[in-house]
């Protein structure tokens, strides 16, 4: 009588408890995944923006391509710096990178006449020996990424003004714009995307589809679709495929990863050229979008594009992150810069918001990485 | 069993990282279906030999021979794929990662071809819940992170792992320092059931308590040699204790052994005898043991 009476009484109470874990578990796995930080703060800088810009016309259609040009921009190199940090290093040569690449496209089109398709395949082969050697250095040496690519950061600047000043006599190259009419691949870096994709892009419900039909907006700027197409497929490649196990695993603890089989060098070389690629991106969206280079193009991106990082919930000692993250580390980027110029806000401030929401980030990734490795 | 041929097997293997020689001339046999514990003290070269035979150093004499063909392995990959399984001490776990992830890295299943090989997620997380049930740890979600796990359970699955994917030898760093006694011994029967599953094993550990159940061969290490190969038939747990401690050295090796039985002494008679003397005192005034005087 007494057995029965006690595992009655306990056996409802072993079901609840079961339950509950599983309501926790779920909250967790929520709260587990890196980027919900950034879409915390996505959503809150919206509605900010939203009922402070009211009337302003930041949120018509030409509103919001103009912020989503520039989180486009920032987004094309965050994403790369993200694969790089989620793989444990960090390149602060980006920023000197696009200058470089900058440089490399104007001089042969402008000064040498060569056409454009050859003078970007050059920045790109460029961009992929500095990534290269980048990576090579940090594997072969052991050094920190940060003093290795600190370096590259006035190598690659200096060489962009010296071989500027050097082969044109100035630091400022013009008239790009003349040779892109004609250039199947200078097309993939300029204008906008209209027709084929921008309506396949509708149809994917990727974008509001009132833009389609929206005489105002003609089409969606290529460096939006670049961005997208990047952040797809770099979440993609972190969720859906043994190269992205790999990039955790380099980044999370490269010992053990070596250990395991993953090829943790050629991982690392193929972030440090897959960063160095994104800045010529950049570089390539921005020359044929103003029609010159200017050898100091791109400053601090670098650090603006770690700062979009790590508000996408990534962890600076790597093994942790998320692309789209970084994306939405990007967009917010791109509201604030442009919703304090909508709202008439000094855009002194900017730098100030910029700062505040990097140790608001980092503090709430630092305290959630604690979370997630909380026992059971 | 002399006429088996050795699942591993490593002739006068020698080390030397520059003019240090952590290994010389090292040989040993391992077969399938048997563990063979090698033990050493600290600076013993278990480590750098364990490297030579999972591939992270390669050795500067001697040959190893795998299923008896000779092998030479450039990196751990290589060893892997001949086989060889080690769990390092540090386990080669990510902890920020999940289990799947961690389960299958470097070797993750996919499906699909070309630019769409993609890894096969719904089987990785199968495959590893299903492992680690069959070791007695019922994962509730294997996304959860490792680091959620307790150093047995990491344990378990660091040697899962190596089970899981065909190895033909399971080396084991020091899989039972870390652990309390509940856990050290789900690791033990592990170890058991993988022999059992006709695994080579070879469990590098100092602790004699844990190596003497399992085991089915020691070989013990001393100063970058080996004191050679034993049988358990042939070896007490006293002798291999004696050896472990050095030989030469014979007081100080006397002593430990007569600390050693007089903590069994000492329990036996703290169990059965609880109302007498108390321990501490009857253990000091105990007049066999040779340490107080001289030995250290």
């Amino acid at each position: 009588m007494n057995s029965t009476e006690t595992k009655q009484s306990v056996a409802p109470a072993a079901a609840d408890q079961d339950e509950r874990i599983q309501r926790v578990s779920f909250w967790k796995k929520a709260l587990n995944r890196p980027e919900l930080g950034a879409l915390a703060g996505a959503v809150l800088v919206l509605a900010f923006f939203i009922a402070a810009s009211s009337g302003t016309g930041m949120f018509t259609p030409a509103g919001i391509i103009n912020f989503l040009e520039v989180a486009a921009q920032l987004g094309i190199i965050a994403t790369a710096a993200a694969l790089l940090m989620i793989g444990g290093e960090f390149d602060l040569s980006i920023g000197s990178m696009i200058g470089l690449a900058g440089i490399l496209i104007a001089i042969p089109a402008v000064e040498y006449g060569w056409p454009l398709w050859a003078a970007i395949l050059l920045a790109f082969a460029c961009a992929g020996l500095v990534g290269w050697i980048n990576g090579n250095l940090v594997n072969k040496t052991g050094l920190p990424s940060f003093i290795v690519t600190l370096g590259f950061l006035f190598i690659l600047r200096g060489l962009a003004i010296g071989t500027s000043r050097l082969l044109t006599g100035r630091t400022q190259v013009g008239g790009v714009q003349d040779h892109i009419p004609g250039d199947w691949f200078a097309a993939l870096f300029s204008g906008e995307v209209a027709t084929g994709l921008f309506s396949w892009m509708a149809e994917n419900g990727w974008m509001a589809t009132n833009f389609a039909g929206n005489p105002t907006v003609t089409g969606i700027p290529v460096s939006i679709v670049w961005w997208l197409g990047l952040t797809a497929v770099a979440t993609w490649v972190l969720l859906c495929t043994p190269y992205g196990n790999w990039i955790f695993a380099s980044g999370g603890d490269a010992n053990a990863a070596r250990n395991s089989g993953v090829p943790v060098q050629r991982v690392k070389i193929s972030l440090f050229m897959f960063t160095a690629f994104s800045a010529t991106i950049f570089a390539c969206i921005q020359v044929m979008d103003t029609g010159s280079a200017d050898t100091i193009r791109g400053l601090l991106k670098e650090l603006e594009a770690i700062i979009a990082v790590v508000i996408g919930g990534a962890l600076l000692t790597g093994g942790y992150g998320s692309a789209i993250g970084a994306a939405l580390g990007a967009l917010i980027f791109g509201m604030v810069q442009m919703g304090i110029f909508y709202t008439g806000v000094n855009t002194d401030w900017f730098q100030v918001f910029l700062g505040v929401m990097l140790l608001v980030a980092v503090l709430f990734n630092n305290y959630m990485r604690k979370k997630a490795m909380e026992a059971k | 069993m002399t006429t088996r041929t050795p699942m591993i097997e490593m002739r006068s293997v020698s080390k030397h990282f520059g003019s240090v020689i952590a290994l010389s001339d090292i040989s040993m046999q391992v077969y399938s279906s048997e563990v063979m514990c090698l033990l050493g003290d600290n600076g013993a070269g278990k480590s750098t030999l364990i490297k030579t035979l999972s591939g992270v150093h390669q050795p500067t004499h001697g040959e190893m021979l795998l299923d008896g063909k000779p092998a030479r392995f450039k990196s751990p990959a290589y060893a892997l794929d001949a086989g060889i399984a080690t769990v390092f001490q540090d386990l080669a776990m990510v902890p920020l990662m999940s289990i799947t992830r961690n389960f299958f890295m470097g070797r993750e299943p996919t499906v699909g071809w070309g630019p769409l090989k993609r890894i096969d997620w719904k089987y990785a997380d199968r495959v590893a819940k299903e492992e680690m049930a069959k070791i007695g740890i019922d994962v509730r979600d294997p996304s959860q992170p490792v680091g959620t796990l307790s150093g047995g359970e990491r344990q378990c699955v660091a040697i899962a792992r190596a089970v899981y994917f065909g190895a033909k030898v399971l080396i084991l760093d020091e899989p039972t320092s870390a652990l309390g006694v509940k856990q050290a011994s789900v690791v033990l029967r592990y170890i058991a059931k993988a022999r059992a599953d006709g695994l080579a094993v070879i469990f590098i550990t100092h602790n004699v308590h844990h190596a003497y159940p399992v085991a089915d061969a020691f070989t013990l290490l001393s100063r970058g040699g080996s004191l050679g190969s034993f049988r358990k038939e042939e070896v007490s747990r006293e002798e291999v204790l004696n050896m472990m401690a050095g030989g030469a050295e014979l007081e100080s090796l006397d002593a430990e052994l007569a600390e050693f039985q007089r903590d069994d002494k000492a329990k036996k008679a703290s169990l059965a005898e609880q109302d007498a003397q108390p321990v501490n005192e009857t253990s000091s005034t105990e007049p066999p043991s040779p340490r107080t005087a001289s030995g250290y």
